[in-house]
């Protein structure tokens, strides 16, 4: 980072206005703000200017934003030098800005560093020609294919000095260029000796849907495993239920609810409520004999409790 | 309220105060190069870093963080912040040490020296060296105008300039460009400011970025001697500190004063002082065929009273001018009154303002910090911005806050904050006051509404019928109402509300001051009255300051002393009573005015009955006893609104305009001084070079 000024007053146009097209479009950028928010619409006017100006932003063309958006011109000119992609010197025709950050100098940006400055010139400058020029910038998030420039709005990468002056020769005679990786690899893919997935069955479609297939039969297995031991389970507590019965231990009237907040199913209430006929005492001394309530201690409780 | 505890010490304070304020409150003091209170809370200097316990476990920006965003205690005991923990003096540590890596260490050669918020919290809170062995920061330095001095090396970046610029003035010139490190103020392609109170981001800098171009390498703040004094440059009497060394002003900074300039002076009262020793009539001087000549007081009074006893009592007149203060105006009222003579004037404008329509007619009924509270505003024939600059940052503060509605009837001009231009002149008032204006419903439906009218709308023939129709639009719009009072007469002269109180108007069969100058007597007195022309004709004795327009066209010249250099009253616009301090003496044989006036009398054989300044305000207390309520604001009856209303008049149909074209060119201090010539010349885009 250094201090950005606006170019000298001898380079800078005499004016700037958006053209027509450009005017629409700022148009509806700004109609996407709030009213009296339209001073956010800044940046990406200022792009556009850029874009409309050959790549950089001229003093005019921060005076026609500000004016546009309503906004003091220093406010402008803050946003501009604040952002350094807002180029505020003039750039050549192909504005290249090269990864100078660490994968890409491991992966030998220095000689394309090299290039640059025999070719172009130092940074910031443009060719006579006015073709190229270039800036070292930071991290542009391609570092699998370093090293790399990004040459207006493309990346080209996986350069060698030889592939880079290649590159900038055909620019210059207005040859058709290949964006992203120069050395005859697609994206980011390996470029020779193949290391890994190396397996011919991630190939041959074999394993097409083969994780739905595990998932299937783990799922299975689980459900298989678990009807088992339910029925397990079931076998067990007949037994004991049977074993319960052989030990003839006097079973409660109500059935052994007592874990907190569990209702009790089987009460005259709910029965009631089901629908059902309340049993009556006949039949549960008919069915416990011993524990049932006596229809004289039945009429003595009565008695108390009135 | 909330609670918390600073320092071990519990606190009740409003939810919304900042941990700054509640800090100080609770006698806390903490460090700060960014926050102002006048200002919006930038947090970027992070010199006021507290601990706040229950917080994160780091140091907190207290000038960020309100009260209620604290989180009380486990057991709902309130929030504990810490200004002197061990955490807080090494962040304050660290962070003054990362400040000075880039300052540079030129305090000896730096005009904040001795005044500087750096050097001074360096010392407190900073530690005796730094770890920081690289190249230092080099800034470019900057012109943003013939008043303010950049040295950008020493900037902080604490933005409190862009601030108050953007905030307060309202003319957003200053911003920072570039980023980081690389982060420097400027206006934009340097460009000069263009506010006329640009001059208060030199008190606001802490360091010594931005300092007084004009008092450059002039003075160090330890070898002045400050006087608390009264502005007069405008009719609100801004409380200034004179600071002078010697016999020489060397600057004039704004004290704090919340009802009247907070803590902001203009552009005008800052940078005038170079006028009080330029152009300085320093002995008296009498025309000899046609010619001034340097005199003795001996003389030069010998030939006033040989004017004066030839002239008959009615041929006699005396006009006040803008910068007189009470006790001379009174001397010079109570001697035409022992000569015998009616024709005394202080409204040498013009101004149809008179002591007889009631004190509620000529004054600032709302006050300034009334402006405050209005909802509505309707300025009548003014431009505050240039009438009352800091008047103007005090309606703009107001407009900031919300829900205010400014109609304007005059000129369409630029008050930094948005406002209804209603129309030019007085048929657009009328209408206003008829109700058949759309304003007048918002102003109808406005719970303090404040009429100001500007002296554009007084000075002119149908004066009185445009401020009765004022009064009539006031009453109409309800702003003479119990507990407010809002018909404003906003003054453009310190001295003029002072005269009014007085009664410096003409007596019965008397001539005002536009007749007397055409010639209407044989003999004329001006007491710095520069703004009128004299035509030939009278004897014109001056008692002034400048070589200005009165003394150009003066017989006689009894050479005065200047707001500096004399003490004396001044009464402000809202009528508030308030005594200027003498910071320095008057150069060469000049005297204060009422005593040059006391020994005249003497030689015109009426002797006034005063031989000091003591004496003289006793007898000035015991005729205008509100005057000795120095500070105080002398509410005036509002019955006189009412009065005036019902006095009608006919209006002729010419728009206002402001009588002050030139702000920086408006009394004789001002025109000899050659910063605010150059002010004006900037102003008036004549030229536009980088002085330095």
């Amino acid at each position: 980072m250094s201090v950005r000024r606006l170019a000298p007053k001898e380079i800078q146009p005499e004016g700037f206005a958006f053209t027509p097209e450009n005017t629409a479009w700022a148009e509806r950028i700004i109609a996407k703000y709030p009213e009296g928010r339209q001073a956010s619409a800044v940046i990406s006017l200022l792009w556009k200017a850029q874009e409309q100006g050959g790549g950089w932003v001229s003093e005019p063309a921060i005076r026609t934003i500000a004016d546009l958006l309503k906004m003091p011109y220093i406010r402008v000119l803050e946003v501009a030098t604040f952002y350094t992609m807002f180029n505020l010197q003039p750039v050549g025709r192909y504005f290249i800005q090269f990864c100078g950050t660490t994968p890409c100098r491991l992966r030998g940006a220095q000689d394309i560093q090299d290039v640059l400055e025999q070719r172009v010139g130092h940074q910031g400058h443009v060719t006579e020609d006015g073709l190229f020029s270039w800036l070292e910038v930071e991290c542009l998030g391609a570092c699998c294919n370093a090293p790399m420039v990004q040459i207006n709005n493309d990346y080209y990468e996986d350069l060698t000095p030889e592939s880079f002056n290649k590159l900038l020769d055909d620019l210059a005679a207005g040859r058709p260029v290949k964006p992203g990786p120069q050395n005859g690899r697609v994206a980011s893919e390996p470029l020779n000796a193949i290391n890994t997935l190396l397996e011919p069955s991630l190939y041959d479609g074999s394993v097409v849907g083969s994780w739905r297939k595990r998932f299937e039969e783990e799922e299975a297995r689980a459900r298989a495993e678990a009807a088992a031991k339910a029925a397990e389970e079931k076998a067990a507590a007949e037994k004991a239920a049977l074993a319960a019965r052989e030990a003839a231990v006097p079973e409660p009237a109500k059935p052994a609810t007592t874990r907190a907040g569990e209702q009790v199913a089987d009460t005259p209430a709910h029965r009631v409520a089901e629908g059902k006929e309340p049993i009556k005492p006949e039949s549960q001394q008919a069915a416990a004999p011993d524990t049932a309530p006596k229809a004289a201690d039945r009429a003595a409780d009565d008695k108390t409790k009135g | 309220m909330a609670k918390l505890i600073v320092d071990g010490k519990e606190i009740d304070v409003p939810a919304e105060y900042t941990l700054l304020q509640a800090c100080e409150a609770a006698g806390a003091e903490v460090p700060r190069f960014c926050f102002h209170e006048r200002l919006s809370i930038a947090g970027n200097c992070r010199m006021c870093l507290v601990e706040v316990k229950g917080g994160p476990p780091k140091p907190t920006a207290s000038c960020a963080m309100n009260v209620r965003d604290l989180r009380p205690g486990p057991n709902g005991e309130p929030p504990v912040v810490l200004t002197g923990s061990p955490m807080v003096k090494k962040a304050r540590e660290g962070v003054m040490e990362f400040l000075l890596i880039n300052h540079p260490l030129d305090c000896p050669i730096c005009d904040q020296g001795g005044e500087c918020d750096l050097q001074d919290q360096a010392m407190a809170y900073g530690v005796d060296s730094s770890r920081f062995a690289e190249n230092k920061r080099a800034v470019e330095n900057k012109y943003i105008g013939p008043l303010v001095r950049t040295s950008m090396n020493r900037c902080i970046h604490c933005t409190r300039c862009v601030r108050f610029v953007t905030e307060v003035a309202g003319v957003p010139d200053l911003g920072a460009i570039g980023r980081g490190e690389d982060m420097e103020i400027t206006t934009y392609l340097e460009s000069a400011m263009r506010s006329e109170l640009q001059g208060n981001v030199i008190d606001l800098c802490p360091v010594g970025a931005l300092t007084s171009k004009p008092y450059m390498f002039k003075a160090r703040p330890w070898e002045l001697l400050k006087t608390e004094s009264i502005d007069v440059m405008d009719a609100l009497g801004s409380s200034i500190r004179v600071d002078a060394r010697g016999r020489e002003v060397m600057r004039v900074m704004p004290r704090v004063n919340e009802a009247i300039n907070e803590e902001w002076i203009s552009d005008k009262t800052r940078f005038i002082w170079d006028g009080l020793k330029t152009q300085r009539l320093d002995q008296p001087y009498v025309r000899d065929n046609g010619r001034l000549r340097p005199a003795t007081w001996q003389e030069a009074f010998a030939r006033v009273a040989e004017k004066v006893k030839a002239a008959a009592a009615d041929r006699i007149g005396a006009i006040v001018g803008d910068l007189a203060a009470a006790e001379e105006s009174f001397a010079l009222k109570s001697l035409l009154q022992r000569l015998g003579s009616p024709n005394i004037d202080g409204r040498q404008d013009g101004t149809v303002l008179d002591p007889i329509l009631g004190r509620a007619s000529y004054i600032f009924n709302a006050t300034i910090a009334g402006v405050h509270e209005a909802d509505a505003v309707l300025l009548v024939g003014t431009n505050p911005r240039r009438e009352a600059a800091v008047l103007n940052a005090r309606l703009r503060e107001r407009w900031r806050g919300g829900n205010l509605s400014v109609g304007v009837i005059g000129e369409p001009v630029d008050l930094t904050y948005t406002h209804t231009y209603l129309g030019a002149g007085p048929e657009t008032l009328a209408a206003v006051a008829d109700g058949t204006h759309s304003f007048a419903e918002v102003l109808k439906n406005a719970e303090k509404p404040l009429v100001v009218v500007g002296q554009g709308a007084l000075t002119r023939p149908d004066g009185l019928g445009v401020l009765s129709l004022a009064a009539r639009a006031a009453l109409a719009a309800g702003a003479v109402k119990d507990g407010w009072n809002g018909f404003s007469v906003l003054h453009t002269a310190a001295a003029r509300v002072g005269s009014l109180d007085l009664g410096l108007v003409p007596g019965e069969g008397g001539l005002d001051a536009a007749h007397q100058a055409a010639g209407g007597v044989d003999v004329l007195f001006l007491l710095g009255a520069d703004e009128i022309k004299v035509a030939d004709g009278p004897f014109v004795v001056y008692i002034g300051t400048h070589g200005d327009q009165g003394a150009h066209r003066a017989d006689v010249i009894l050479p005065g002393a200047t707001y500096t250099e004399k003490s004396g009253i001044y009464v402000n616009t809202e009528g508030r009573a308030q005594i200027a301090n003498r910071a320095v003496f008057p150069p060469g044989q000049a005297r204060e005015d009422w005593a040059i006036i006391r020994a005249l009398s003497d030689v015109l054989g009426h002797r006034l009955p005063f031989d000091n300044i003591a004496q003289l305000r006793q007898s000035l207390f015991v005729s205008h006893p509100h005057l000795a309520r120095i500070d105080a604001v002398e509410p005036a009856d509002p019955v006189a609104i009412e009065r005036l209303a019902a006095l009608g008049g006919a209006v002729e149909r010419a728009g206002f305009e402001s009588p002050v074209t030139d702000f920086y060119l408006t009394n004789p201090i001002a025109r000899a001084s050659a910063i605010m010539a150059e002010c004006s010349a900037l102003a008036l885009g004549v030229t536009r070079q980088a002085a330095e």
